[in-house]
């Protein structure tokens, strides 16, 4: 690990608790649920009760003429616009329903409960359509369009190939082909969704309190389905109580609430109830992998053939895009010659799916780990062998066109199988097979994830503006929005170390689209990447322009100068010539006042993918290996995590108790997703809308954590450091499906790990091997 | 009989009087006609532990707590552990361990933490962990939530022997 040490006081890579912290800890932070407008009105919305079916009509007369009812609206009322990834989603919906979330009508009274008996008088005659659940029958040519403008159901395809996989399986010695299914889990934030809407009655201009992860693509898009001109919209953003992905696209919820301010002329507050929570967001993209296959007999992969299908839902939302991401695993994560790879997102009757920490990773992880530990064992190879053999390195340019200039792939594999002591314990627990029912395994898996971004919209970049006060103070107005991830404190850092100043001199302003500068949004863990690079940017520009200031105040020239502990230095001997509020009350108060406030916009050097998905896409890329040990009870099929070590390629720590803190949430949301989280589909309908029977990992549950930092420095990096907000929970359930099978023998390709499944998989195994 | 009631309580250390309809929760009081908003609204059904309140010291659930029941109790909210001097070495523990990602968890987890510290239920980290089964987290994966309240009760312990 090539830590490089910084100086006594750098603030680069300590353990600086969050900023935002103590408010947090006095129950002080206001979410949008804690804020109230003088005159706002509770917003609620009618969900159908059925999956599919033709509205036929709406009466809505009953619950407008409820005294304390300011609205009632239904898509009549509405402008006639959709959104979603492909414009396919009505928020409220006029003449068909499609799944189960779908709203019909919204209401907004003075209390709670006038609305929901507004909402209870409102009559819906539907007529029932035929419902379509499974993927692969909806797929079928003959199948009832669930959209008539779109052919064979399907939502989005993607295509992806490079070299030639007939080739490729000619050259193999050995062949392997799997299936692997992935299963709806959910954010579970544990603040609900909600949005507060406030027209100025005087103005028309539009104020919205919203928890999106995008402000400035939602201005865009609020614009377009409200048909207003986004000059006229502002978004601020209260504290946001959780993400992971869920607030990246504009949901129904949100326009509805405009659509009902507008028409009560009051603000509307519209909060989620956390059953409405399960129900009407967006879920994980669950899938079926077909995946085939080859290596030669010294170890080297030949080939790639992927194809997926992906329960796209009822309407298409980020989740039926993820299909970008996996494909980058699939080609990229190991160095493989050959690759095709093929996704179908087809619409059912189901739920819809969005973005989720991860962005598909998680499941097209899933599959390739669980893959390459049957082909090791296929030409009888230890697995950490194989994935060395196979694993990118420092240089190399992918078959889709990742060009990773820093890789320390190698290294994580190294660091988490040593420190797990994974080869050893691989063998006794395939030796103690045999030794009473509670059988011990260790599991390996790695991962490829984005860490400079990603390009996907025109820009990916990130404004920063940086304002010196006659006091000293700094104010960092920043585009990039802080979820609880810590991006407050990591700009700071930043920041402070440019200008040798104590974190106590940094004010951020972060969660207004009137006053920060432009950024994409909180996602693809490119916030430190990103925004670090461009708070570091206008932090220079203020030092340029502070030490040329300097060198005219006191005679040395600025090359000669140094900005340390709220002071200007002079380098040669460390003596501190003066203090830097003095030298910025100077600069403002004299003749030609000059206040220092600078701009900086940060664009990665990274490309769009061209038309065939190929393209250096991230300025940076992450790596990871995680072994975890579980213990599984042959009897019941419980399964537990006892340990994970986890070693990460972060580039650089800037703050060691943040990035502890998103590694080690990362694991438990990953062991979430292998161990115990089910959202269970039926019918189209979600069997279990609550936290008893969604069963989220509780404390005692937490495993003993491991955690490495491979410390790359890339170069592109802020200070040297990449993203890691995803990748922690990427790895978790492939290697506890490895786990598995190397405590009992038996090869599970189906998540959840929860005990019934468990249980059924080995009991099945066990008859199979009986006959 | 009257839908509405008077009830009489000790919030936060101070007496308080205060008509609730019979069907209210604490925690709807709270957020509602007392406008104290650092008591969170998690799932409405006693889950996931964001509305936690101590009633007479212990730890309670208030979304499924009714206001009347409280009447002639005391109720301690994240307020008040807040104005509470007494309890500035949990919080600065919370703040410290790094156990605040998003933080709508964060005053359930305070208040749970001061249960635990005067619970006196032994420092160890699974007494800890199994104290903390009933908040639920989806940020920080639990470690330094156990790691904040293991300092407060190892400085409390501290504290104690000099």
């Amino acid at each position: 690990m090539t830590e490089k040490p910084e100086s006594p006081q750098s603030l680069i890579g300590q353990r600086i608790p969050k900023r935002d912290a103590p408010e947090k800890v006095n129950g002080r932070a206001r979410y949008v649920h804690d804020i109230n407008l003088p005159g706002q009105l509770v917003g609620k919305i009618l969900r159908t009760d059925r999956v599919h079916a033709r509205i036929i009509a709406i009466d809505v007369s009953a619950a407008r003429a409820l005294p304390g009812v300011h609205a009632v609206i239904t898509a009549a009322d509405a402008p006639d616009q959709a959104i979603g990834v492909t414009r396919d989603n009505p928020p409220l919906k006029s003449d068909r329903v499609r799944c189960e979330r779908d709203e019909i009508a919204a209401v907004a009274a003075e209390t709670e409960e006038l609305a929901d008996a507004a909402l209870a008088l409102i009559r819906v005659e539907y007529e029932d359509l035929p419902v379509l659940l499974d993927a692969a029958v909806a797929r079928d040519s003959g199948a009832l369009l669930i959209h008539d403008d779109k052919p064979g159901n399907i939502a989005l395809e993607f295509d992806y190939e490079h070299g030639d996989v007939v080739q490729g399986e000619a050259e193999s010695d050995v062949v392997v082909e799997d299936c692997f299914s992935l299963h709806y889990v959910t954010h579970a934030c544990m603040g609900v969704s909600g949005v507060i809407a406030d027209f100025d009655d005087i103005t028309g201009n539009l104020t919205l309190y919203s928890n999106t992860q995008v402000p400035f693509l939602h201005k865009r898009e609020f614009a377009e389905v409200l048909e207003m001109d986004p000059n006229r919209i502002r978004i601020i953003q209260p504290t946001i109580g959780g993400g992971f992905g869920s607030k990246l696209d504009i949901y129904p919820f949100e326009p509805i609430c405009v659509y009902l301010a507008r028409t009560a002329g009051r603000p509307v507050k519209l909060v989620f109830s956390r059953a409405e929570e399960f129900v009407a967001s967006p879920t994980r993209q669950p899938a079926q992998v077909r995946l085939r296959s080859g290596c030669r007999r010294d170890g080297r992969l030949t080939f790639r053939k992927v194809d997926m299908l992906l329960d796209n839902g009822g309407y298409t939302s980020w989740g039926a895009t993820t299909p970008m991401v996996m494909m980058q695993t699939f080609s990229s994560l190991y160095r493989v010659p050959h690759c095709l790879y093929h996704s179908a997102a087809v619409y059912t009757n189901n739920p819809y799916a969005g973005s989720f920490r991860g962005y598909g990773n998680l499941q097209a992880t899933f599959a390739v780990e669980g893959h390459m530990e049957k082909l090791a064992e296929a030409i009888g190879m230890d697995p950490l062998e194989f994935r060395l053999c196979n694993a990118q390195e420092p240089g190399e340019v992918s078959g889709q066109g990742m060009h990773f200039r820093s890789c320390g792939f190698k290294e994580c594999l190294r660091t988490a199988a040593e420190r797990s002591d994974y080869q050893a314990q691989r063998q006794q627990n395939i030796e103690r097979r045999d030794e009473g029912p509670i059988r011990r395994g260790v599991g390996m898996a790695s991962m490829l994830h984005v860490g400079g971004g990603a390009k996907i919209y025109p820009s990916d970049g990130c404004g920063t503006i940086l304002k010196l006060d006659d006091f000293g103070h700094v104010t960092i107005l920043t585009g990039a929005s802080e979820i609880g991830q810590g991006s407050e404190t990591v700009l700071s850092q930043l920041v402070c170390e440019e200008l040798g100043l104590p974190l106590s001199a940094v004010t951020v302003v972060n969660n207004d689209t009137d006053i920060t500068p432009w950024d994409v949004g909180v996602h693809a863990s490119r916030t430190t990447f990103i925004a670090g690079n461009a708070a570091i940017g206008a932090a220079r520009l203020a030092k340029e322009k502070i030490l040329s200031a300097a060198a005219i105040v006191t005679g040395y020239s600025s090359e000669q100068l140094e900005l340390r502990a709220g002071g200007i230095v002079l380098r040669e001997d460390d003596t501190t010539l003066m203090m830097l509020d003095r030298l910025l009350r100077s600069m403002h108060f004299k003749d030609k006042a000059d206040l220092v406030i600078t701009n900086y916009y940060y664009e990665p050097p990274s490309v769009h993918q061209d038309s065939q998905h190929k393209g250096d896409v991230s300025a940076a890329y992450a790596w990871a290996t995680q072994v975890v040990e579980v213990e599984v009870d042959t009897e019941t099929g419980v399964v537990r995590l006892l340990k994970c070590t986890a070693a990460h390629d972060v580039g650089r720590v800037i703050n060691r108790l943040g990035i502890e803190g998103q590694i080690e949430g990362g694991i438990v949301m990953g062991q979430g997703y292998a161990l115990s989280e089910d959202l269970m589909i039926q019918g189209g309908h979600c069997q279990n809308p609550g936290f008893r029977d969604y069963k989220l990992i509780t404390a005692p549950e937490v495993p003993l954590m491991d955690i490495s930092f491979v410390e790359t420095m890339d170069g592109e990096g802020p200070r040297g450091a990449k993203g890691v907000g995803e990748a922690p929970a990427i790895c978790v359930a492939a290697a506890v499906a490895n786990a598995i099978e190397n405590a009992t023998g038996v090869r599970i390709n189906q998540l959840p790990f929860t005990p019934e499944n468990v249980y059924r998989a080995l009991r099945a195994a066990a008859e199979d091997s009986a006959t | 009989m009257s839908l509405i009631h008077e009830i009489a309580f000790l919030l936060n250390g101070s007496p308080i009087r205060v008509s609730v309809p019979v069907t209210m929760t604490v925690l709807e009081m709270l957020r509602g006609p007392l406008n104290m908003t650092g008591t969170k609204l998690g799932c409405g059904e006693g889950e996931c532990g964001a509305c936690s309140v101590l009633v007479d010291g212990q730890s309670m659930n208030s979304c499924i707590l009714l206001a009347v029941e409280c009447d002639g109790r005391e109720i301690t909210s994240i307020e008040g552990l807040a104005a509470d001097p007494g309890t500035a070495g949990l919080r600065r523990a919370f703040v410290d361990a790094g156990a605040v990602q998003c933080g709508f968890c964060t005053p359930g987890m305070v208040i749970q933490g001061k249960y635990l510290l005067d619970a006196e239920a032994g420092g160890d980290r699974a007494a800890i962990s199994r104290g903390l089964e009933g908040n639920l987290c989806r940020c920080t994966g639990y470690q330094k939530v156990i790691d904040a309240i293991e300092q407060a009760i190892v400085s409390k312990a501290g504290a104690g022997d000099d």
